[in-house]
């Protein structure tokens, strides 16, 4: 009994010591410190998606074998980025159930159920990932709660009602945490929301401030939405933002306007629809924005993930934003002043053609949803739609896998039609591997690397089919991506060349993470509706 | 081929009665699960939603055989809100009954309980929380108790505070290994496969282990010591009282 009581003791210390939690502010902000670890949805606030691990090198990708998959109880899409910390690995099985498994083994810590109430998505019941703070997860869920996890043992610790799922307010994003803060959006934005970024204390689920995407009578934009159009004009936050410490903003893309696709009941610009905004980290108070698509008729979201780096800028260094978007313009932002440095279509593209000084879209005339249908290029899903590019600071490439010569026929206030010998839609990614097929021209997946200073791409590497799926960069000089098609690619990070491959039997609908545990480097990649791990064989 | 089947099945209905007077532990327990799936809904978690009717305590309508009890689950009772349930086995039926009839001879360990005593028992004399979490605040090597009230019944929660290692859930398992280097780590057993184990330690971290690596590991009596000898009757009925009243976190 005195052996007990002296372990129970010596048990008390210990875990006060850890009572701080894992993983802390500063190592949120300093990722390059926990190198194994991944632990935010794009790994930093940059959202470069670049992991400093290089174990896995372009010289020996080649050899990577399967190590676990560890398979969803879910037949939704798998779009959850995990996040490994100290060796356990939490994702989401959708729509809102957490899991913590081995990173090594993939076997089962906890998992941790809910059962959302019935909410309207659009585009499936799903969920982007989790975020950390201490011993603390934190996730959106589609009947738009934002819910605090014990990381240790799956025991909900609060739930924070975000906005009313019967009101066609829901969350598929992950949330973001800087400091104290949680930061979360809601989907809806074709439902007739007003959307909206909440900042919530971590500890208690208290909201801290709430900016609305859409200002309120008397705000400044307010004059950019005609009659009563701002009170359900959309301008959803659906997808990861990013942090800029040195200059306290957090970065959030925002959603489409609504109506979709007729803009007559919504005169003006629109704003803040289509736009980047960037938000005092502390107040939320607008510090500037950037408007990609003004009065948007097509359905071009901007809740692409923002990436952030620092690159040189006609000859001298520059803190930017880079941003592939659904639009299929590809632009460079000054993130501090949100100045217009470069926009440039990187897919065929005719409903503009050239930017004032400004960096205002010059829209081409006629090209909006008209009675009898209008061609529009890109589609309505757009040259990417969500999934997350990588920059690596190593090659200076930014990789994105996104659409090339997609189209749609826009009717008036229906939702477009596709064009080419398939005119069926394509859902917005699924588990199955059933083709796209289209006419060899027409919408093509592909994974390009682009050089930021100029937009052009430095090399291609052609998908077999369309592609949902995000990329990831590494120090091995290795990029890895997938598509629609179902295989997981390897990809040298400075030519483009094939490196490895593997087929996964289900979509790639995520973008791969890579961690290392006990000095080993794992790639992890959700596919259909499982998630497939890889590293290479130990050696004997 | 049907009059083969029909026989079989009025064999295995003749034969199912016996289960319920001489019931398993195990019957006890699928039935209680059977309970919950079926007739929680309409009953109540412990049976007494319905006025009159209080399951857990043996109090039917009219005293029933086993026979007629198990009719009454499988057929229901036509003209009242009490259904039929076609897709019931015989053997579920059975061991609902079986659970019901275990449930008539317990007592209620809160009765007489407070609270608000029991919780100033639970942070203080019990040191309930060097091991346990409600709501957040205490350890994690024990099971968070934050809805434990919504999961177990008095006699339950009694039985585990009296004789801590009587009956443990499977998740609730304590699991000791020792690594080659000597070291001993004990912990909750969260799972276990042909080739690794998982537990959550005594520091509260979640580890992993390849069994071959191991020099030994098996399953180890609950930390946990009984407070007999140190709860009187009416500092068990105040915590297990206590412990009842905890449904989950006031935030939802």
């Amino acid at each position: 009994m005195r052996t007990r009581l002296t372990t129970l003791c010596c048990a008390m210390a210990l875990a006060s010591a850890a009572a701080s939690g894992q993983v802390t502010p500063e190592q949120l902000l300093s990722p390059d410190t926990q190198p194994a670890n991944w632990l935010s949805y794009s790994r930093d606030y940059s959202n470069q998606r670049h992991s400093p691990l290089d174990q896995i090198n372009a010289s020996n990708v080649a050899n990577l074998k399967l190590q676990w998959v560890w398979q969803a109880h879910s037949l939704e899409k798998f779009e959850a980025t995990p996040l490994v910390v100290n060796g356990v690995l939490y994702t989401v099985q959708a729509p809102n159930d957490v899991v913590a498994l081995d990173a090594v083994t993939g076997r089962i810590f906890w998992t941790y159920s809910r059962q959302p109430a019935l909410a309207r998505t659009c585009c499936g019941r799903v969920n982007r990932g989790l975020a950390v703070l201490g011993d603390t997860l934190f996730m959106g869920t589609v009947d738009a709660h934002l819910l605090a996890i014990d990381a240790k043992n799956g025991t909900l610790l609060w739930d924070a009602p975000v906005a009313d799922a019967a009101a066609e307010y829901s969350i598929t994003m992950p949330p973001l945490v800087v400091r104290d803060k949680v930061y979360i959006g809601t989907a809806g934005g074709d439902l007739g929301i007003r959307g909206f970024i909440a900042a919530y204390d971590a500890k208690t689920g208290r909201e801290v401030w709430k900016f609305h995407t859409i200002p309120g009578p008397g705000e400044a934009g307010h004059e950019t939405w005609s009659g009563d159009s701002w009170q359900k004009g959309g301008a959803g936050v659906w997808n990861h933002g990013a942090y800029d410490p040195a200059s306290n903003l957090v970065y959030f893309g925002t959603g489409n306007p609504a109506p979709d696709w007729d803009g007559h009941a919504r005169l003006g610009d629109n704003l803040y629809s289509d736009s980047v905004v960037a938000l005092d980290a502390d107040t939320g108070r607008l510090k500037w924005h950037y408007q990609f698509t003004p009065h948007d008729e097509l359905d071009y979201d901007s809740t692409q993930v923002p990436v952030l780096a620092d690159i040189v800028w006609q000859g001298r260094p520059r803190k930017t934003m880079l941003w592939a978007n659904r639009n299929g313009i590809m632009y460079v932002l000054d993130r501090v002043t949100g100045k217009f440095l470069l926009g440039k279509p990187y897919v065929e593209v005719n409903w503009m053609d050239g930017f004032d000084a400004r960096g205002r879209p010059h829209r081409v005339p006629g090209i909006v949803p008209s009675p009898q249908g209008t061609l529009v290029r890109p589609h309505v899903h757009g040259a990417i739609n969500w999934a997350p590019p990588a920059y690596s600071p190593r090659t200076g490439l930014f990789y994105v896998a996104h659409w090339e010569h997609s189209g749609i026929i826009a009717i008036e206030g229906q939702f477009p039609q596709s064009v080419g010998i398939n005119t069926r839609q394509t859902t917005m990614g699924d588990v199955t591997l059933e083709p796209f097929l289209n006419n060899d021209d027409e919408a093509r997946g592909v994974i390009r690397a682009y050089d930021p200073a100029t937009l052009k791409p430095r090399w291609e590497y052609a998908l077999g089919n369309i592609t949902w799926g995000g990329m990831l960069s590494t120090a091995g000089d290795v990029v890895f991506g997938g598509g629609k098609d179902g295989y997981f690619v390897a990809l040298d990070a400075k030519t483009g060349k094939l490196l490895w491959k593997a087929a996964l039997g289900g979509q790639v609908n995520a973008g791969a993470m890579t961690y290392a545990v006990d000095g080993r480097q794992y790639i992890a990649i959700a596919a259909g509706t499982a998630l497939f791990v890889f590293s290479l064989p130990q050696e004997q | 081929m049907l009059a083969v089947r029909i026989a079989a099945l009025c064999l295995l209905l003749a034969c199912t009665p016996a289960f319920a007077q001489h019931a398993t532990g195990s019957d006890v327990f699928s039935g209680e699960q059977a309970f919950q799936n079926y007739c929680a809904n309409c009953h109540g978690r412990t049976g007494n939603q319905i006025a009159n009717v209080d399951l857990g305590h043996g109090i039917f309508r009219k005293p029933y055989t086993d026979d007629e009890l198990m009719n009454v689950v499988m057929k229901g009772i036509p003209g009242t809100p009490m259904p039929a349930t076609p897709n019931m086995s015989a053997e579920q039926a059975t061991q609902i009954v079986a659970y019901l009839r275990s449930r008539a001879q317990l007592k209620d360990m809160s009765a007489g309980g407070d609270a608000l005593r029991g919780k100033a028992l639970f942070t203080g004399k019990g040191q309930c929380s060097s091991c346990h979490r409600v709501n957040g605040d205490g350890s994690r090597r024990g099971p968070d108790l934050s809805r434990v009230g919504l999961l177990r019944t008095s006699d339950q929660l009694a039985t585990s505070l009296l004789d801590p290692d009587s009956e443990v859930q499977p998740n609730n398992r304590s699991y000791s290994v020792t690594l080659q280097d000597g070291t001993h780590v004990d912990g909750r057993l969260l799972n276990r496969d042909v080739f690794s184990v998982q537990l959550l330690d005594s520091k509260e971290q979640l580890r992993s282990f390849v069994r071959a690596d191991l020099r030994g590991e098996g399953f180890i009596p609950s930390p946990m010591p009984s407070v007999r000898g140190l709860f009187d009757d009416q500092e068990l009925a105040d915590i297990v009282q206590y412990l009842l009243s905890l449904r989950g976190s006031e935030k939802k």
